[in-house]
């Protein structure tokens, strides 16, 4: 069997290419479908950042003709990609290992890869290839730390937060602004377990609406104040000209606050908290440029484990080479084994006469020994011809053994 | 023997002191290694321990030389309950040096010798209970020492504060006063078995017990701040810290003074 990728992804189609091939998951499952007729298997991989046709045949150029059906449009060739066998192999373990995608080590990727596995028409060859592709990015995810430095200023806060926290089930939030960004960061902490309480906006009405959607309670920005003592999480992204809270109002709720922790995010430009505050006790704030520079620092960091993650990926495509190639020789292991137990139960039939004088205990004794002889002579050869499997010489040595043991020839 | 398993001791923990280094620098390989340098350097001090236990006649740790090397295998002991956990770590940084430092002065005085004295089994508890205190109230030291440092990462708002693996501030704070209270109740049974025997007529009041009784105090009026005025945070691991230095300088003072 042979594998076949093609495919075109982020790196080389921008999305107006993308976009004509990208697939749900229903007509994904029915391309597969089609494309793994007549002993064939197929699998296809469509995420928002690719689209990429697995393809598994006894014949390379025929499983790459399958392949590449799906891109016929001619606009599409520039961004095409073909890979095959441990090429092709070592790019899908790249890809579940989130090494291809645009954000190094995201997470996303695995689940994809597993639902494109499961909607597939997949056989032995990518039954494997899949299935050590999700070992490979699981082992990435858990060996390394490539997964845990966050990629948005947003998924900043949020683990900024829980540097302060720890966890943060049941924190309260106070979101001041009621725009798309201060959501964005809101979601990332409610995700972690915090609670929306508090949405303070100038328009009142837009408070509600986001209130609303987050059970939280609406406020005016002049009610901030009696909420300060309250909330744990200080989110805010207004485009007032000025400064929307003030140091004063931070202190003023400090000695109701006991010595709980408050953490603020400053996502507004120009800013929006004081940046005073962060001198108070217990006052922890991170404004836009603070955020950018950890997850730029983060960013790095995912970089240094994309190094390691490399290594892990090398190694499993290594095991997938190997176990290729021991495909090559394993139909000649078999033959030539299947040849030796035909001579043995032949030689055992010819001498059934004079075998038919033995107790039953006696013919299950010279039944035993004649098979022992068989594997014992049949061993060596075997793990040689496995071994050779992984270097160029398989193929060689299952030609030699067909032709020293007359295997697949006639009956003389 | 005796001479071997220090020796052990010494470079598991030397070897942890240096790995930990490596990991605050580029966390990964480094941290492991350290924290199989404790392990291995505390088993060996465990083992150094069990020899003097079995050669000596009596209760071979009621020199300042050989508590100290009790107190340097307390003093780890406790930090292998948390250091194996990869955030809290770090806490090494502080205590593997100290346990070096510890380990080597009481071996300069004579610690790991298996000559030993009959105390009876009273003081012997006594003295054990004391240093397990004490040794409670250096890991809680050292918890609070991490809190500050992490907390002046993030009012310094550093960049690359998400790259170490810390616990949260909240933790921090946290296991630190626990840790006090353990360490004040084990210091306070010391106490009353060290009064028990006073009462006996073994020994008389003298300047190391009454700063012992000092600490105690320090200490407890610390937790009290905690639950009733709700100290928390900065002020109180100064406070923990605080108690500590006049531990550090008191006891000994006290003791060879």
């Amino acid at each position: 069997m042979r594998l076949a990728l093609v495919g075109l992804s982020h790196h080389r189609a921008p999305v107006e290419l993308r976009e004509r091939v990208a697939l749900g998951g229903a007509e994904a499952a029915e391309l597969a479908r089609s494309l793994a007729a007549d002993q064939a298997e197929a699998v296809c991989l469509s995420t928002c950042n690719r689209t990429e046709l697995y393809v598994a045949h006894e014949h390379l150029l025929e499983a790459l003709r399958r392949a590449g059906s799906a891109f016929v449009d001619p606009e599409l060739a520039p961004a095409i990609y073909r890979l095959s066998d441990e090429a092709a192999a070592r790019h899908l373990f790249r890809v579940a290992a989130g090494l291809d995608s645009m954000v190094p080590g995201e997470g996303e990727i695995l689940g994809q890869v597993r639902s494109a596995f499961e909607l597939g028409s997949s056989g032995p060859m990518l039954d494997r290839l899949f299935r050590q592709a999700l070992h490979a990015g699981k082992r990435v995810r858990t060996q390394t730390a490539i997964a845990e430095s966050p990629a948005s200023v947003s998924a900043a806060g949020a683990a900024l937060a829980q540097q302060v926290f720890g966890d943060l089930t049941d924190r309260l939030i106070l979101v001041i602004g009621a725009g798309k960004v201060s959501e964005l960061a809101a979601r990332n902490l409610l995700s972690r377990g915090a609670r929306i309480a508090f949405v303070a906006n100038r328009s009142r009405d837009r408070a509600a609406e986001l209130a609303r959607r987050f059970g939280a309670e609406p406020l005016a920005l002049d009610q901030i104040d009696d909420q300060l003592e309250r909330a744990d999480v200080v989110i805010s992204s207004t485009s007032a000209p000025g400064v929307v809270l003030r140091r004063e109002q931070i202190a003023a709720a400090l000695p109701a606050r006991k010595g709980r922790a408050l953490f603020l995010i400053d996502l507004a430009v120009p800013r929006d908290l004081d940046p005073e505050i962060n001198n108070l006790d217990d006052c922890y704030l991170f404004d836009i440029d603070d955020l950018e520079a950890v997850v730029a620092e983060s960013m790095a960091g995912r970089r240094r484990e994309a190094e390691r993650a490399e290594a892990i990926v090398a190694e499993e495509a290594d095991r997938f080479g190997a176990w290729q190639a021991s495909l090559e020789v394993v139909p000649a292991i078999a033959s030539l084994r299947a040849r030796a137990e035909e001579i043995r139960v032949a030689e055992l039939a010819r001498l059934e006469g004079r075998l038919g004088r033995l107790s039953d205990a006696d013919r299950r004794a010279v039944e035993s020994t004649t098979a022992q002889i068989v594997n014992k002579l049949l061993h060596l050869p075997t793990v040689r011809m496995k071994q050779a499997a992984v270097t160029a010489d398989g193929v060689l040595y299952a030609e030699a053994v067909r032709h020293l043991f007359g295997l697949g020839e006639e009956e003389r | 023997m005796v001479e071997l398993l220090l020796g052990g001791a010494l470079v598991g923990y030397g070897e942890a002191a240096v790995a930990l280094v490596g990991e605050a620098r580029r966390p990964g390989l480094a941290g492991r290694l350290g924290i199989w340098g404790v392990r291995l350097g505390w088993l060996a001090q465990t083992g150094l321990l069990a020899v003097q236990a079995a050669r000596a006649d009596g209760f071979p740790w009621s020199s300042w030389a050989g508590a100290l090397n009790l107190f340097a295998w307390l003093v780890v002991g406790a930090y292998l309950i948390w250091g194996c956990q990869p955030r809290f770590r770090l806490l090494g940084l502080g205590v593997m040096p100290a346990a070096v430092l510890l380990l080597a002065l009481a071996y300069a005085g004579g610690g790991i010798q298996s000559e030993g004295d009959h105390p009876g089994a009273l003081l012997a508890l006594h003295v054990a209970l004391m240093l397990a205190g004490l040794a409670g109230f250096t890991l809680a030291a050292a918890l609070s020492a991490f809190f500050l440092w992490h907390e002046r990462r993030l009012k310094r708002r550093e960049a690359s504060i998400l790259r170490l693996r810390v616990p949260p501030l909240a933790a921090l704070d946290r296991l630190a006063a626990r840790t006090v209270a353990v360490s004040l109740a084990t210091l306070t049974i010391g106490i009353a078995l060290g009064a028990v025997s006073l009462a006996r007529g073994e020994g008389r009041f003298d300047a190391v017990m009454a700063a012992t009784l000092a600490v105690s105090a320090a200490y407890a009026v610390f937790l009290l701040l905690r639950s009733r005025v709700s100290l928390h945070g900065r002020r109180a691991a100064y406070l923990n810290l605080a108690a500590f230095a006049a531990v550090v300088l008191i006891l000994p003072v006290t003791h060879f003074g």
